[in-house]
């Protein structure tokens, strides 16, 4: 099998990057998951369940569509988006909460905790949940709580218990933490149900897994739609799940060029942008070894982007990998230029973009106005808008006000 | 054993806590390397190492600290330090710069026995300690492996979860300790959770040493509404009311 197949290694190693960076008391828990995953990937009737739940709760496979009219005033490629927005929650994070979920039932544990940024992978948490009759426990930050506040709503609606997160930058990272630190305590009958591919091995492996379903689709979506494989495919990367779900089934597919997008936030300044790949260097944080931002002493440096779901100064050690063996370009999208592409996509398709995918739609037009007509570019429209309309509307008033004055 | 954070409120003032609390008969001393991200502490912990980042507190001043400090100190000192920042630092200049400072080990909290052979090796020539944890939910033949691994001592963490002060900690503790002295003959120090006098008294007989943060890191804390002298004077009587439990 070719060199990149074969990762993670049993300790959890991308090439040099992932590993498990956690307290001892955590060591047992991530070794019964890991076995656990393990065994359930040999079990027919563990796909079996999942794929049920795919395809009839959560409505997938879900479309590879031609975005006609935003390709044409691009003037140049043909856009497809990958429609996880349209997957029951409203983005690709269900995807791994019902595989997640299922493996707490295998494990016999009644309690899940999880973080969330955008909110997306906290609704998704909460739905799987309810689905299955967990008890469920959401840490979020409380910038985040302000900015995504539908989110919230419909968390609790679902029966989830939302815990604001105070310390630090208010934000993901820190709501990861808070997560790290209930799931210290409660280790035993706990499962904690991390949102991307992030955080000490087995995660950032079991959740690649569980999003590889919609690569595996574009994939067939491609040869039967365009009759091959395309020529670019574009996500975006906060922790990474989306893109690395999409990317990991074209790996060996050496024709298809591959594009990350992080969050390029006000600018490339540090502190302005949330963009570890782009401008970050190895280093430890939350369990694994990949690219982050950190000052020279180790302390991770605050981050900002204008999406909450990108808002975080690591990646998953996965990325690091593709992006240290050069099979992925990682490059980053301005918080002025998503602005522009979540309008350019609602006018142009009648589609609202989440904040975060709108990173991947700004860098696929760019790819798209530079192409052919014959060529096609895939984006991994990650998730839907709606969460984001009320931000939106605060941030274009209070950019028209800056204007004005 | 107490445990304080480097830097908080100023690194002049941990010296003299240091002090303080070897002269009061502490026979060693743990000095947490504030973190950004800290996973494994409690609300008090995580606090002052918030507080002492946002003083903009580096690696390079704690050492010049501890470079002053070290040779006048009757008892040895230890870091608690995350594998980020000895990563970053890169793991032989961490622990060369520790040394030249007169630091004897270090406590790496995120760093499990799997991914402990790098710095262990430079631990082990460089003649410092890797001191590593055994928890409660550590498996026995882990537990037997991590003791086989470690220098210096084993750190027994007395609960499943994270730094704090508890009112009660858990039975098993003396049983466990009990059980983890038959396989090693390193000292076993408990830590995490201990702040009273009478979990000195339960867990001094199976214990080489006990260590004690949080209550040690709050009352520090007062130092920023309160004479200095004063805290002192009180972290000092603190301290000795738990020795003078040991002896009992
Ligand atoms: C719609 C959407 N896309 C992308 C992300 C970023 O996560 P990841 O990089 O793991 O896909 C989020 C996270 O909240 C999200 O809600």
């Amino acid at each position: 099998m070719p060199a990149t197949s074969r990762v993670p290694d049993n300790s959890g190693r991308f090439g040099p990057f992932g590993g498990r960076f956690v307290p001892e008391t955590l060591t047992r828990a991530l070794d019964e998951l890991a076995a656990e995953y393990d065994k359930a990937s040999g079990d027919e009737s563990f796909q079996a369940e999942l794929d049920d739940l795919l395809r009839n709760y959560v409505g997938r496979p879900s479309p590879l569509y031609f975005a006609e009219r935003l390709s044409r005033q691009c003037g140049g490629a043909r856009i497809y988006l990958k429609r996880e927005d349209l997957n029951h929650t409203g983005a690709h994070k269900i995807n791994n909460t019902l595989g997640q979920a299922l493996l707490t039932k295998r494990m016999g544990k009644p309690r899940v905790i999880a973080e969330t940024g955008a909110g997306q992978h906290g609704v998704a948490t909460a739905t799987a949940c309810a689905r299955f009759g967990l008890k469920c426990v959401v840490y979020m930050g409380e910038e985040d709580i302000r900015r995504q506040a539908p989110n919230v709503f419909s968390m609790k609606l679902l029966g989830a218990e939302v815990r604001p997160v105070s310390s630090g930058s208010r934000t993901l990272r820190d709501a990861i933490n808070e997560a790290m630190r209930d799931w210290m305590s409660t280790v035993e009958t706990t499962h904690y149900m991390i949102g991307s591919v992030v955080g000490p091995h087995p995660f950032p492996m079991i959740v690649r897994d569980f999003q590889a379903v919609i690569g595996r689709e574009t994939r067939r979506q491609c040869i039967d739609q365009l009759g091959r494989l395309p020529e670019v495919i574009v996500a975006c990367v906060g922790g990474g799940s989306n893109a690395s779900g999409m990317f990991y089934p074209f790996i060996e597919d050496g024709g298809v060029a591959m594009v990350g997008v992080e969050a390029g936030g006000r600018s490339d300044k540090m502190g302005d942008h949330a963009a570890p790949l782009c401008f970050g260097r190895p280093g430890v944080l939350h369990g694994s070894y990949s690219f982050v931002m950190q000052d020279e002493d180790g302390q991770t440096c605050d981050v900002h982007s204008v999406s909450a779901g990108l808002d975080y100064p690591g990646t998953g050690p996965e990325h690091s990998f593709w992006k240290q063996i050069g099979r992925v370009s990682y490059t980053n999208a301005t918080d002025d230029e998503v602005l522009a592409a979540f309008d350019t996509l609602a006018k142009a398709e009648g589609i609202l973009p989440a904040l975060e995918s709108a990173h991947a739609v700004a860098e696929a037009i760019k790819l798209a106005t530079d192409r052919t007509p014959d060529e096609s570019v895939v984006v991994c429209l990650s998730g839907r808008g709606d969460k984001d309309a009320q931000e939106i509307a605060r941030l274009t008033e209070s950019r028209k006000l800056r204007v004005e004055s | 054993m107490p445990f304080v954070t480097a830097g908080d409120p100023d690194l002049d003032f941990t010296a003299e806590v240091i002090r303080q609390l070897v002269d009061r008969g502490s026979s060693m001393c743990e000095l947490g390397i504030p973190y950004s991200d800290p996973i494994a502490d409690g609300p008090v912990i995580q606090a002052s190492y918030t507080r002492a980042l946002d003083k903009k507190i580096k690696l390079a001043d704690i050492f010049q600290m501890l470079g002053r400090l070290t040779p006048t100190l009757a008892a040895p000192v230890v870091t608690m330090v995350s594998y980020a920042i000895v990563y970053r630092r890169g793991l032989e200049e961490y622990v060369s710069g520790a040394k030249a400072a007169g630091v004897a080990g270090a406590i790496v909290p995120d760093l499990p026995a799997e991914e402990s052979a790098a710095l262990a090796e430079i631990c082990r020539r460089e003649d410092f300690s890797l001191i590593q944890l055994v928890t409660p939910t550590t498996p026995r033949d882990r537990a037997r492996l991590i003791a086989e691994r470690t220098t210096g001592f084993i750190y027994y963490v007395s609960v499943a979860g994270i730094t704090g002060e508890r009112n009660e900690l858990p039975r098993e503790i003396v049983d466990n300790v009990a059980w983890l002295r038959r396989q090693t003959d390193l000292p076993i120090c408990i830590g995490f959770g201990i702040s009273r006098p009478e979990h000195v008294r339960t867990l001094a007989p199976v214990s080489d040493g006990l260590i004690v943060g949080s209550a040690i890191v709050r009352r520090v804390a007062e130092a920023s509404t309160k004479p200095r002298d004063e805290v002192l004077e009180e972290i000092g009587d603190y301290v000795a009311g738990l020795l003078a439990a040991m002896e009992e």
